[in-house]
């Protein structure tokens, strides 16, 4: 039995809610000043891509951006083997009294999260970290919450959460599958 | 001492031209008849052989017993043991045990060893050089006396021409053959392997088929000047088949011998570095191996010989290239020889009888290898057509190095008889 | 995918050239991490590695404490040429103790070809073989295709010749294996004394003259000519190789296009190379060195969390 699909965002449910995350954001920060768009391996990075953008049309400014890859940081190296790509990290200034905005897709059990925040130490002591997720779907494990969120849902453990970006999947949408396989 | 009756086997013996269902009959040791049926005598021992061959006993002329200095990898009694179990009802014996079997005593030593071991037969071979050095002559005419068949100084290759002359000129007096292993020993230096891809692609250092074959045409050439006997140890190449057959063609006393992994294994069989797949002359390529073969069907290669040389699997348990070189062989022999050349048509029983039985008597001298009346009563009772599998635990030889373990072979000696004793039978 | 390379590394032959690829892709996103400030990442926390060279190994050894440490992984140092080993104990045995002291992976240095497959064969920890004999050496083999793909983008098509101690070289192996693989041409060439007789069989072409080699390859990877090839009568002399099969500024500047040096080292400039050649505008080395710990840690890395105790430990746990 396949899984049953629903869209939770479409692409412009999904459009609206970056822009709104990029306000939030630039709002949260008082301006753009000292602003790091750091986007987690690989979904996040488009979706900083896409903040940045906005924030560039809105304010008029180009925001710095970077990207993080967490494989080499996570706990289940032991349990689940090797994941067999590593991406890149890509952190293109001195982090040191920057305002890092980690960015990801689906914040779930923090796992991730929670390595970024390690990762990220190891290049240097930023003034102040915060979390913008395209999705919240709860089920967490650790105690990490965002600081900025463009939809929050309720999602069983067993459910599946997709965040599409046209970049590399060809359409924009968030999707929830539920049932086996999922 | 009672009669033994083999009764109802194929009895076949290419010495006599025999081969029909029929009976041996041993008579104080001796062979009394053979291939016709005949009632059992009063009192006779009669061991049932229907459905299996009953061949002369098999005579291997070339295995190395350990006994003296290696007792902990084979004792001559273990050895004899191991022979009977795989049907071989005498074995010849190299002399490069420690102390080296180089004088009479070392001679009389092996000999007793192995009356006492009630099993093969063992026949003494004598050093050519004093202790396999390859500078001064043993003393041939003592150790004949004492017993010894034949002189080697198998184990190393004779590298000085003209001791090998000399060798061949003395041993003429006593007609003993002049057994050589026959490797330059500067071409195979270091080498662990044939030389080829396989060596290429494994990174060892390989013993190239000349090195085999440029002291193989030494010695054809040799026993051309001196008209001694030279017989050739466990020839491994299709060149050395090609200067053995050269050789025989012109009349030279050369006689040769091959072996049971020479006729069935290729050097691939070293791939993933097993060590028991390391032997000296190494394993060799399929055209190799296909012309060795023909050479023991055409009778260019005289005789099948194990070179059965047991090892400490601690030993074998070592790097490639630090691993020491030979595999058991006496209880695998026959099955080996039906499996890879009686199986696919390649040899007749009746030629591999021949090779194993007849022709090793024959050049070696032996008495034996025949069902003639008075002959002695050494007798092979074999199953042809028996598979099994071989499972090195059960060895009587004390080595368990041996490529053949865990594989399915044709062919098991069920009965083995010397001089009219019955020394091995089947459980 | 736990086991995207199986458990142990012991040569590229027996690698896909998706697993090839798959370790190169590995490898460079991680050569950032040499550029930290930190130059440490968390991933093998917890792991035991023992470096177990039995030969003598400056760099290779280096290069591997290097990727273990920026690994985070706990690593000993066994310099078997002066260990129990000297005196008599057995590869076996020795297998035997490092599996008794509840190690996760092992990386071997041997003089004897197979050596690392007969350690592996025996233990569940992880074997990397850095180097067995004259068989394989993987890691060097893969940190020249790293090398030769940053600076391609693709090896397909691309022409490289192998120069000089083909015979005695487990470089040479893993190069000839690993170029072919990801679609590369390869070449031999030296004195004939010194490639296998057999060398062709291996799909490659061979050359006699050095002049030949430069005129059709892309790249040169040039072996260290081991100093005892002379006493052990396979060349006469040094100054005859060098005069003959040496790569030198005047051979190179006779070629058509820009052709790559690389060299496994340590290097013996003014026999099997010449300065202004090691040190000149194509040279590769010092990226040959560089590349090499992040393949190493690439390596690392897809072994890791595929030993059997590891994964029972952290189920346990």
């Amino acid at each position: 039995m396949a899984p049953s699909e629903s869209i939770v965002l479409n692409a412009r449910a999904l459009e609206r809610t970056l822009s709104r995350m990029a306000d939030e954001i630039v709002e949260k920060n008082d301006g753009t000043d000292d602003l790091v768009l750091v986007g987690i391996q690989r979904r996040g990075v488009q979706v900083a891509a896409r903040l940045a953008a906005v924030i560039k049309e809105r304010e008029g400014v180009g925001v710095m951006r970077g990207a993080l890859d967490i494989t080499l940081y996570r706990d289940d190296l032991q349990t689940v083997g090797p994941r067999p790509v590593v991406g890149r990290t890509d952190i293109p200034v001195a982090i040191e009294g920057k305002h890092i905005i980690i960015v990801d897709d689906v914040l779930f059990t923090g796992r991730t999260v929670r390595a970024a925040l390690n990762e990220l130490a190891d290049f240097g002591r930023p003034a102040r970290v915060s979390l913008a997720v395209v999705v919240d779907r709860g089920g967490r494990e650790l105690p990490i919450q965002p600081d900025v969120v463009g939809k929050l849902i309720d999602a069983p453990k067993d459910a599946r959460v997709d965040v599409f970006v046209t970049e590399l999947d060809g359409r924009d949408e968030v999707v929830l599958l539920q049932g086996p396989g999922a | 001492m009672r009669d033994l009756l083999l009764k109802g086997g194929r009895v076949v013996d290419p010495s006599t031209g025999i081969d029909r269902v029929g009976d041996v009959l041993i008579r104080e040791g001796k062979i009394e008849s053979a291939g016709d049926s005949i009632a059992a005598p009063d009192n006779a021992e009669v061991v049932d052989c229907s459905g299996r061959i009953v061949s002369p006993g098999f005579i291997d002329v070339h295995c190395h017993l350990r006994e003296p200095g290696r007792e902990d990898v084979e004792t001559i009694a273990s050895g004899a043991r191991a022979a009977a179990a795989g049907g071989i009802t005498a074995v010849c014996a190299m002399p490069n045990t420690d102390p080296v079997t180089d004088n009479q005593a070392a001679v009389g030593f092996v000999l007793k060893q192995g009356r006492a071991a009630d099993a093969a037969r063992v026949y003494p071979i004598g050093a050519i050089s004093i202790g396999q050095k390859g500078e001064r002559l043993a003393e041939f005419g003592e150790m004949v006396g004492a017993g010894a068949v034949a002189v080697s100084d198998d184990g190393k290759p004779v590298v000085s021409s003209q001791l090998m002359r000399t060798a061949l000129e003395y041993a003429r007096a006593f007609n003993i053959p002049v057994a050589d292993h026959c490797e330059d020993p500067t071409l195979a230096a270091g080498g662990a392997m044939n030389e080829g891809v396989v060596s290429a692609r494994l990174g060892l250092r390989g013993i190239p088929s000349e090195a085999e074959e440029i002291m193989a045409i030494r010695d054809i050439l040799l026993a051309r000047r001196t008209g001694g006997h030279v017989h050739l140890c466990h020839m491994s190449t299709k060149g050395s088949v090609e200067l053995i057959r050269w050789g025989k063609d012109r009349g030279i006393r050369v006689t040769a011998e091959a072996c049971p992994h020479h006729l069935s294994l290729t050097e691939d069989m070293v791939e993933g570095y097993n060590t028991n797949a390391k032997m000296n002359p190494p394993l060799r390529t399929l055209a190799d191996v296909e012309a060795v073969r023909e050479a023991v069907r055409d009778g260019t290669i005289d005789v099948i010989a194990t070179d059965h040389a047991p090892h400490h699997m601690d030993e074998k348990q070592s790097g490639f290239a630090d691993a020491p070189n030979g595999i058991i062989g006496l209880e695998t022999c026959l099955a080996v020889n039906i499996t890879w050349l009686v199986k696919p048509g390649i040899l007749s029983i009746a030629t591999l009888i021949d090779r194993m039985a007849c022709a090793p008597a024959k050049i070696f001298g032996l008495p034996g290898g025949t069902f003639k009346r008075g002959a002695i009563g050494d007798v092979t009772v074999f199953d042809a057509t028996r598979e099994w599998v071989v499972d090195p635990a059960g060895f009587k030889t004390k080595g368990r190095n041996t490529p053949y373990g865990g594989q399915t072979l044709t062919g098991r000696a069920t009965c083995t008889v010397v001089g009219g004793t019955v020394v091995f039978h089947e459980a | 995918m736990t086991a995207p390379l199986g458990k142990d590394l012991l040569g590229l032959e027996r690698l896909s050239a998706e697993q090839i690829s798959l370790i190169l892709d590995t490898a460079e996103p991680l050569k950032e991490i040499s550029e930290r400030t930190i130059k440490k990442v968390p991933t093998l926390r917890g792991a035991t590695i023992v470096n177990l060279f039995f030969e003598a190994s400056t760099r290779t050894r280096i290069s591997f404490e290097f990727a273990e440490k920026r690994m985070s992984a706990d690593t000993v140092n066994v310099a078997a040429a002066t260990s129990s080993v000297t005196k008599g104990e057995t590869l076996v045995d020795t297998a035997r103790n490092l599996e008794a002291m509840k190690i996760d992976m092992v990386v071997i240095r041997h003089p004897s070809s197979g050596a690392a497959q007969f350690l592996a064969d025996r233990i569940d920890s992880n074997v990397i073989n850095a180097g067995d004999g004259t068989h394989e050496h993987p890691t060097q083999g893969l940190l020249d295709l790293l090398t030769l793909r940053e600076r391609w983008g693709t090896l397909a098509a691309k022409r490289v010749c192998i120069c000089g101690d083909v015979l005695h070289s487990r470089v040479a192996r893993s190069n000839i294996w690993g170029l072919k693989k990801l679609g590369a041409e390869v070449a031999v060439c030296g004195p004939r004394s010194l490639l296998p007789g057999a060398i062709t069989e291996l799909g490659v072409h061979v050359f006699d003259r050095i002049e030949q080699a430069i005129e059709w390859a892309d790249a040169l990877n040039i072996l260290r000519l081991q100093l005892e090839r002379m006493t052990g009568g396979y060349i006469p002399s040094l100054r005859e190789y060098n005069r003959v099969f040496g790569v030198t500024r005047e051979r190179l500047d006779r070629a058509q296009r820009d052709i790559l040096i690389l060299h496994p080292g340590p290097m013996n400039r003014g026999v099997e190379i010449d300065s202004d050649v090691a040190d000149g505008p194509h040279s590769v080395i010092l990226d040959q060195v560089t590349n090499g710990v992040a393949i190493r840690m690439a390596v690392l890395y897809l072994l890791a969390g595929n030993s059997p105790r590891l994964a029972d430990a952290a189920k346990g746990g």
